[in-house]
């Protein structure tokens, strides 16, 4: 029973490693860098991710800023509150707006276009998740998160909320269209 | 005041427990087990709701069960057990004198009372702000308060160990240095230590800005600095159980750590680099730079993620070289064919082991992969990973413990004969389904903490594919399995300890050690054959040149795996929508 006993032999700092142990150390090592520099590799040659910008604001700016390209942009409304549906020009910058418990505006954009979308939460934490592309983005009050996204193909997709934001937290949901 | 000095040898394990800490070991063990028992009742109510076809609970009992559920379980349950393990490592396998045992007291009474004041909370239902209790959503003071008080009491507890591991040395009651179990003890505690470290820094504030005296807590700066609280308080976790696995090969095998350097090393990478972790929730958050999440989340560079595969392999492979040593020699696999399937605390680490490296351990590094977690985050897969590394990994590595120390510390046999294997079977299974049917559901982008993925009767209503709702159905099925698993578990301990067949011995008091020093620790089991092998090239077991071909078969099984998932997960990536 040694391992619940002092190492028997005192100086066990010197004993000599056996050959399963010493491969696997340098399999394991080997395999974690290899790991590693996956994230800066996909930095340079991937496709798919965070730009890190983000700009600290407040829920008035952020929600004028919204409002702005909604009268601008607005095509029509949905739902039963009225969500205005925007449809903005290619290259453009997006507010999404997300509050107790809704998402607003309804976006609808060009598949193979680049948009700019501003996340930002009004009040608590929200989660943004793109279904059923399953993109998962944290949504934070008083960051002013900046995605260049480029939807693919067209279709009708989902923003659902997947941060608990309360009571009502899985009401939270709302279309994204995507046409050609 | 007198100390204490009364120590009784158990007679059937020749461990020594001296009285004040084996009053406290089983005190602790006892209310865990309670948490557990709550727990436990919430995740009736929490499975049968995300369970649509029964979708038992409304929303608001949802939330709330969901919230106490997580508390009860990842926090009471497990940290009740932890500081039973710390005294154990301590005093019982130092054979020494638990230091401040009033101390110990005073924090095992704090710890009781902040449970209590935070299930309290919950219980009022205006604190249903899930375990991570994210600002700014609010919960009610005594939320915060019962966490801080448990956290101070836990923390004594800490250094209620240290202590004893002074007085250890101090009395001289073990020669050279401490063993491995009590190691990795000492990794957890140290670990334990800056979690709650981290936890007080957020949570001091929050508590104070839930009675007004502060006005604005920033959510990024508390997800940031309460994830160096929530998820270092499962490396803990990850510790302990790493501990426990070594203390059952050498309790259930008599094996002997293959390497102290090695495993005592993986042991100092935990300490050094598992605090990073608190990035791998920050992934998909703005106002943090990739090169501060890289690094972070890697752990430096998968340093810690090295330390757990080289545990995964040397205790397994401790193991392979004991039943070796024993005759079972021939082949690959021998030693594991004729190991003791029928032997609780065996099968236990056993499955611990291999769910908590193949499920959780695979599916935490790519949930900490930056742009991997992309996909994954606040999916039903993040309860996935930690239904394999907490509920399997660390609960059932306890669980096996517990069948071991039973008769040790209580003098009563396990009541009802073959259940206890049974019921680590059917717990251990039912656990990796539902673990692996959560990261199933999750992958298809089902949320987690979600009340109606069917969105009923909501005008945008989405449609979640139809593999969704079927990975929930058999989540929800094996999760009745987890029920009954856990259910048989209490049932067992309960009427063991409380009703079970006393184990009479005339061994069994306490007898005063000699004044001040405990009796030097003779070495009882066989201590050099291994390394006796090790040493003259292996001794004529193994095979290939190597005393662990078996377990290094397995090792090579498992790197497999990881890197064929590692790299399908990119690919999945490259299929998503292009975003910079």
């Amino acid at each position: 029973m040694s391992a619940i006993l002092p190492p028997s032999e005192r100086v066990w700092w010197k004993e000599p490693l056996d050959r399963v142990e010493l491969l696997w150390i340098v399999i394991a090592l080997v395999w974690c860098l290899i790991m590693f520099f996956m994230m800066p590799y996909w930095h340079v040659y991937g496709q798919q991710n965070l730009a890190n910008e983000a700009y600290r604001t407040t829920p008035e700016a952020f929600a004028k800023k919204a409002d702005e390209v909604i009268a601008k942009y607005k095509v029509r409304e949905e739902g039963p509150q009225k969500t205005p549906v925007v449809k903005p020009p290619a290259g453009s910058d997006v507010y999404l707006v997300a509050r107790l418990w809704n998402w607003q505006p309804i976006l609808e954009l060009q598949a193979g276009k680049s948009y700019r979308i501003h996340l930002m939460s009004m009040d608590w934490l929200h989660g943004f998740s793109l279904q059923p592309e399953n993109i998962n983005i944290e949504v934070h009050p008083g960051y002013d998160h900046v995605l260049t996204v480029t939807p693919t193909a067209p279709g009708k997709y989902s923003i659902i909320c997947n941060e608990y934001c309360g009571i009502n937290h899985h009401t939270m949901v709302s279309p994204l269209y995507v046409v050609k | 005041m007198a100390v204490n000095r009364n120590f009784r040898t158990c007679p059937a394990t020749g461990l020594l427990f001296h009285e004040p800490a084996e009053k406290l070991m089983r005190w602790n063990a006892v209310v865990a087990v309670v948490a557990l028992l709550v727990g436990g009742l919430l995740a009736i109510g929490v499975l049968l709701t995300r369970w649509q076809a029964v979708h038992l609970l409304a929303p608001d009992t949802f939330y709330q069960f969901l919230t106490a559920h997580g508390l009860n379980m990842l926090v009471y349950w497990i940290i009740f057990f932890e500081i039973a393990i710390l005294y154990f490592a301590s005093s019982t396998l130092l054979r020494c004198r638990l230091a401040a045992p009033g101390m110990a007291w005073a924090g095992f009474w704090m710890m009781v009372a902040g449970a209590l004041l935070n299930n309290y909370s919950v219980l009022r239902g205006d604190s249903s702000v899930m375990f991570t209790s994210y600002a700014p959503m609010g919960a009610h003071p005594t939320f915060y308060l019962g966490l801080i008080l448990f956290a101070v009491g836990a923390l004594i507890g800490c250094f209620v160990f240290f202590g004893t591991l002074v007085v250890a040395k101090d009395e001289k009651t073990y020669r050279g240095s401490v063993p491995l179990v009590t190691f990795g003890a000492i990794t957890a505690a140290i670990i334990a230590v800056f979690t709650i470290a981290a936890g007080a820094i957020i949570l001091i504030p929050t508590f104070l800005w839930s009675v007004g005296l502060i006005e604005h807590i920033d959510s990024l700066m508390y997800r940031t600095i309460w994830w160096g609280f929530g998820h270092s308080s499962q490396q803990i976790n990850v510790s302990a159980h790493v501990a426990v696995w070594y203390a059952g090969a050498a309790i259930v095998f008599g094996a002997k750590p293959m390497s102290e350097k090695v495993s005592r090393t993986a042991f100092l990478l935990y300490i050094f680099f598992l605090q990073l972790a608190s990035a791998h929730h920050l992934l998909a958050d703005p106002g943090l730079t990739s090169n501060w999440k890289i690094f972070n989340t890697s752990y430096a560079m998968y340093l810690a993620v090295l330390a757990s595969m080289v545990h995964g392999l040397t205790v397994p492979g401790s193991i392979e070289v004991a039943q070796r040593l024993k005759g079972y020699n021939n082949g690959l696999f021998e030693w594991l064919r004729k190991a003791p399937w029928d032997n609780a605390p065996f099968v236990a680490i056993f499955i611990s082991i291999i769910v908590f490296g193949f499920l959780g351990g695979i599916s935490g590094v790519m949930m900490g992969t930056e742009q991997l977690n992309l996909i994954i985050h606040n999916t039903l897969y993040v309860p996935g990973h930690f239904h394999a590394t907490v509920a399997t990994g660390t609960t059932l590595a306890f669980m096996g413990l517990t069948y071991f120390l039973i008769p040790v510390m209580f003098r009563r046999e396990i009541a009802f004969g073959k259940l206890a294997i049974w019921q680590v079977y059917i717990f251990g299974l039912s656990m990796a389904g539902l673990s692996l049917f959560m990261m199933g559901a999750g992958t298809l982008g089902a949320p987690r903490r979600h009340w109606d993925i069917s969105f009923a009767g909501n005008a945008f209503a989405h449609e979640f594919p139809g593999t969704a709702w079927l990975m929930i159905t058999l989540m929800a099925i094996c999760g009745l399995g987890a029920l009954l698993g856990g259910a048989m578990y209490l049932a067992i301990t309960v009427w063991s300890v409380f009703l079970g067949k006393k184990i009479q011995t005339p061994e069994f008091n306490y007898v005063p050690a000699k004044a001040g020093v405990a009796p030097a620790p003779q070495p009882t089991a066989q201590p050099s054959t291994v390394s006796a092998t090790l040493t003259s090239h292996h001794g004529g077991i193994g095979a290939a040149g190597m005393i662990a071909p078996g377990t290094f078969v397995l090792a090579l099984v498992f790197l497999t795996s990881f890197v064929l998932y590692y790299f399908v997960n990119w690919k999945y990536l490259s299929t998503v929508w292009p975003l910079k």
